[in-house]
């Protein structure tokens, strides 16, 4: 094998102010003429290694050499044979597509007929041709996205550093750009994409995988999930309540992590445990079995850390049960909200039983949160209308408000004040006075383990803390309805179950849940999904009958991302 | 191979720089419309010359001398005259707000007026100091009928008048006594602040938030490019709104300037690169919009506004804010804007102000260059 285009030897790197080191003695190599990896959840690291690959940071201990050199002290030289593409985009929103490239080409010494070539290759490449003289900020996020892959190509760079190039844009658009960056890999370019979703990690021909800052694992993708073996099965043939069902597994010994799949309830077995005996999950009178399944990246990645959190909620624990009513509860008529000659929402219409997880699942700017805005009356519709418990929310949101639980995509919690004065605040604005408040706040710090934090100020919280504490503030006045944004982004898979642990709790004790999410996989959990593409409903079915609509002769059985690109090319194509 | 500076890339960061600017409705607000508007507020709108000011007048002495001069009292635009009866009465419209101040010729004053040498006649004058604004004024335009009657009535009666030099002083520059020849000079100041220090520190937290800093960093720009590519667009900006609001001020307003144009360009090149180095340094500590905002507002904005005697007196200010006054540039270009509009080249004033700015501006530009990181973390 030819020499690495990057070695990294026993890298670490701090900041000020965070108590643990974000990279911890990483060693690892990224060749010339692939795609690496480097996977992990958010706050693993991942941005932190690229931005020492491109020079933008030195390490504290260790060595990073990129050809050869050390890019923090040699940058000069490296800078033209590294591209670099950061993440939020990183593009002037107000030059045009043609500026933007121009920029890049001059800083990078791409001029005269070089320059006419690159960019007639680039634009060919990037499909962007039509778009030139549109503004960057009018873009869709994937055509940004493809910008910003066209703008870090310039002056053929041999090393190509991506940093979440998936986030924010949709389905469609991250496969032409994965196809984009494997020709490149083809080309001879060592590339390095970066990107939280664990699904994507399957794809790479390297893979760093790494968690809270050190590496877990360093190697193709499929020897990772080979380690599984036979132990990822299927709970088929469930005909009663699936939730309940995913409880009842997570208590055998013998598994070590679970998750809803549609029907189906997804578990990894212990090293060595033997699928245990299935009858009396079901709570109705269906027959379920164990089906093996194809080990995903994910299993492995729980499975490596010791599995999954368990199926209990102390918090639907400590709730009241709702008597189930089959009452509709949400219910959106044709709701359109425009900004401008943008529609950001655009005729959607649904409803919502009590008891039900519905969610609107779609890539980032897809109209979700402004869907969701509207539902719980913090946006006025253009058009339409959104009703809660009956109520018109334009009407009467404050009386529907009382009874609604809703967590922001954002955190919005207050960063200055304790854990304590958090929960002290928001349980005061919903009218939770003496000892029912303190009730309600003991019960919230023991439901998500917070009391070791209650004097904390939140800024300082960890991710999944502070994605707990704003769970508690939304459910602590007990809300009938519960709307999560994004309650997951930003959070690790194994606090994400545990996340889904309570909502699925919950659910059981009668509340209703309208949730909505850019993790594919996440939305295996819903009874119900609505697929939202640039501001439309494409579809809205189980997820289940959402995957059987997409299936094909050759894909028989979709994953939801596939049945997600199929539904969207037909409602472009009918 | 790139080398450490390039005028292509430097040019290319500057033209993306002009074409921002040119897109962004809200630079051309601040550096030309804000300028006007402030320009017609300060020159029509607000007035600090004292108009019919209502001032109380006891007359205890009751002769011709003291009638002679009430009558120049009364006769001034600036005051209008409230006769009263009796010190108590004065009081009490002084506390109630009827008066802002009254004027008391003392019984002996005709006497006085007459006998000549030993003792000089006096009048008192009791002002609101609530209000020193007004009060000084009243001061100052009583002072000035003082003066202006006992200096005619000494040459009719042929004698020597008393001096009051510091009064003179104060109507020197400014004959006409308007105080919108003294605002616009300062208003210039407030613009060239807001220019320099708020919009510099907003568009680089900008890249910083955008992530488009980070993308400029992994490029091969230099940390001189970077710098210069953000000084040189707002340092042509700024002068574009000064040369209006200068024309404006000159040829719409009748603002007098009697200074030279070069020294005007070499006062405000060395202010705006003070005011500039300081919103650079502020946004490259920073990296966000509202704080850099925020912070821009308290140490260049308030104080510009507040502390550079480009409307409030210095002189009248507290000792310990009169000292901390002499840290901050834009009391250094109001000086030396007055001077040029009012009173000309005067170099004794001047080469102390330019000698400061100049030092200003390389101080905050080296520290600007020294936290500007080329890489993320410094």
């Amino acid at each position: 094998m030819s020499e690495p285009a990057v070695i990294l030897e026993g890298v670490s790197k701090g900041f000020a102010g965070l108590s643990r080191p974000a990279l911890t003695a990483l060693s690892g190599r990224i060749q010339a003429g692939m795609i690496s990896g480097v996977v992990g959840p958010d706050g693993a690291g991942k941005t932190t290694l690229l931005r020492l690959m491109a020079g933008l940071l030195k390490p504290d201990a260790g060595g990073v050499r990129v050809f050869g050199r050390d890019p923090a002290e040699e940058a000069g030289p490296l800078r033209m044979q590294v591209g670099y593409m950061p993440q939020k985009f990183a593009l002037y929103e107000d030059l045009t597509v043609l500026e933007n490239l121009a920029l890049h080409a001059d800083l990078r010494a791409v001029t005269g007929a070089d320059r006419e070539r690159a960019f007639a290759r680039l634009l060919e490449f990037t499909d962007l041709n039509r778009f030139t003289r549109r503004m960057a900020g009018k873009l869709s996020g994937g055509m940004k996205q493809k910008l910003g892959l066209a703008c870090s190509l310039l002056g053929r760079p041999r090393l190509l550093l991506l940093d979440e190039p998936g986030v924010g844009v949709d389905p469609i658009s991250r496969r032409e750009l994965w196809a984009m960056v494997q020709q490149l890999a083809r080309e001879g370019i060592a590339v390095v994409w970066s990107t939280a979703y664990l699904e994507e990690a399957e794809s790479c021909d390297e893979v760093l995988l790494l968690n809270e800052g050190r590496l877990l694992f360093d190697g193709k993708p499929g020897a990772f999930t080979a380690r599984l073996g036979a132990r990822s099965l299927h709970l088929r043939g469930l005909a009663g309540c699936r939730r309940r069902a995913l409880r009842r597994v997570l208590k055998f010994p013998e598994v070590s992590d679970g998750v809803i799949q549609g029907r189906s309830v997804r578990v990894i077995l212990r090293e060595g445990a033997k699928a245990p005996d299935p009858a009396g999950v079901d709570d109705a009178d269906g027959s379920p079995y164990w089906v093996p399944v194809e080990p995903r990246f994910e299993d492995a990645f729980i499975d490596l850390l010791g599995g999954g959190p368990g199926g209990g909620s102390r918090l639907a624990e400590r709730m009241r049960a709702r008597a189930p009513t089959g009452d509709t509860l949400i219910e959106a008529e044709s709701l359109t909200k425009r900004f401008g000659d943008f529609a950001a929402t655009d005729r959607v219409s649904f409803s919502v039983k009590q008891g039900e997880i519905f969610g609107l699942l779609g890539p980032n700017g897809a109209g979700k949160s402004t869907t969701f805005k509207m539902m719980c009356g913090l946006l006025t519709p253009t058009a339409g209308r959104a009703r809660v418990m009956g109520l018109d929310l334009q009407r009467s949101a404050g009386r529907a408000r009382q009874r609604l639980g809703y967590m922001a995509q954002k955190f919005s919690l207050y960063g200055n004040l304790s854990v304590r004065g958090n929960l002290e605040f928001f349980s005061g604005i919903y009218g939770l006075h003496g000892a029912r408040q303190r009730a309600a706040i003991a019960s919230m710090l023991e439901a998500f383990h917070l009391e070791p934090f209650l004097e904390v100020r939140t800024d300082s919280l960890s991710p999944g803390f502070k994605q707990r504490l704003a769970l508690a503030c939304a459910v602590m006045h007990e809300p009938d309805i519960l709307f999560l944004d994004e309650p997951t982004s930003g959070v690790d898979p194994v606090t994400r179950r545990e996340f889904w642990s309570h909502i699925n709790g919950v659910v059981e004790r009668g509340v209703t849940v309208m949730v909505t999410t850019h993790f594919m996989d996440e939305a295996e959990y819903c009874d119900r999904i609505g697929l939202v593409y640039r501001g439309r409903l494409v579809a809205m079915a189980p997820p289940d009958e959402l995957k059987a609509a997409a299936a094909t002769d050759a894909r028989p059985d979709p994953t939801m991302e596939d049945a997600f690109i199929e539904l969207i090319r037909r409602h472009d194509s009918p | 191979m790139s080398s450490a500076f390039s005028l292509r890339r430097l040019g290319a960061l500057c033209l993306k720089e002009s074409r921002q600017i040119l897109r962004d409705p809200s630079s051309g607000v601040i550096a030309f419309a804000l300028p006007l508007v402030l320009l017609v507020i300060f020159g029509y709108g607000i007035s600090l010359d004292a108009k019919g000011v209502r001032l109380g007048v006891l007359d205890e002495d009751g002769g011709a001398e003291a009638a002679s001069f009430t009558s120049r009292l009364s006769g001034s635009t600036a005051f209008e005259v409230v006769p009263a009866a009796s010190r108590a009465e004065l009081d009490a419209l002084l506390q109630e707000g009827g008066v802002r101040g009254y004027v008391v010729v003392p019984q002996d004053f005709t006497r006085r007026v007459y006998s000549g040498c030993g003792e000089p006649a006096r009048v008192q004058l009791v002002t609101d100091g609530a209000e020193p604004n007004t009060a000084n004024f009243l001061n100052a335009y009583v002072s000035g009928a003082w003066l202006g009657w006992s200096e005619a009535r000494a040459r009719e009666l042929g004698r020597v008048a008393p001096a009051y030099p510091e009064v003179l002083a104060r109507h020197w520059f400014n004959p006409a006594a308007e105080s919108r020849h003294y605002l616009i000079p300062g208003s210039i100041v407030i613009i060239m602040t807001v220019i320099g220090a708020l919009l510099t520190s907003l568009v680089v937290a900008r890249e910083w938030e955008r992530g488009t800093m980070e993308a400029l960093l992994a490029s091969p720009v230099s940390r001189a490019e970077i710098l210069l590519s953000k000084l040189l667009p707002y340092y042509a900006l700024g002068m574009a709104s000064m040369g209006l609001i200068v024309a404006s001020a000159v040829f719409v307003m009748g603002v007098p300037f009697r200074g030279s144009l070069w020294v005007l360009f070499v006062v405000t090149t060395f202010f705006l690169l003070s005011v500039m180095g300081l919103g650079l340094l502020i946004s490259s500590k920073l990296r966000d919009q509202f704080e850099s905002a925020e912070i821009a507002l308290n140490v260049a904005f308030l104080p510009a506004m507040i502390l550079s005697g480009a409307f409030f007196e210095i002189s009248a200010m507290p000792e310990a804010l009169r000292a901390l006054t002499y840290l901050l540039p834009p009391r250094y270009f109001v000086d030396a804007l007055r001077t040029l509009f009012l009173a000309g080249d005067v170099w004794r004033v001047l080469l102390p102000n330019i000698a400061f700015l100049a030092g200003t501006s390389a101080l905050f530009l080296t520290l600007v260059a020294r936290a500007t990181p080329r890489r993320l973390d410094g």
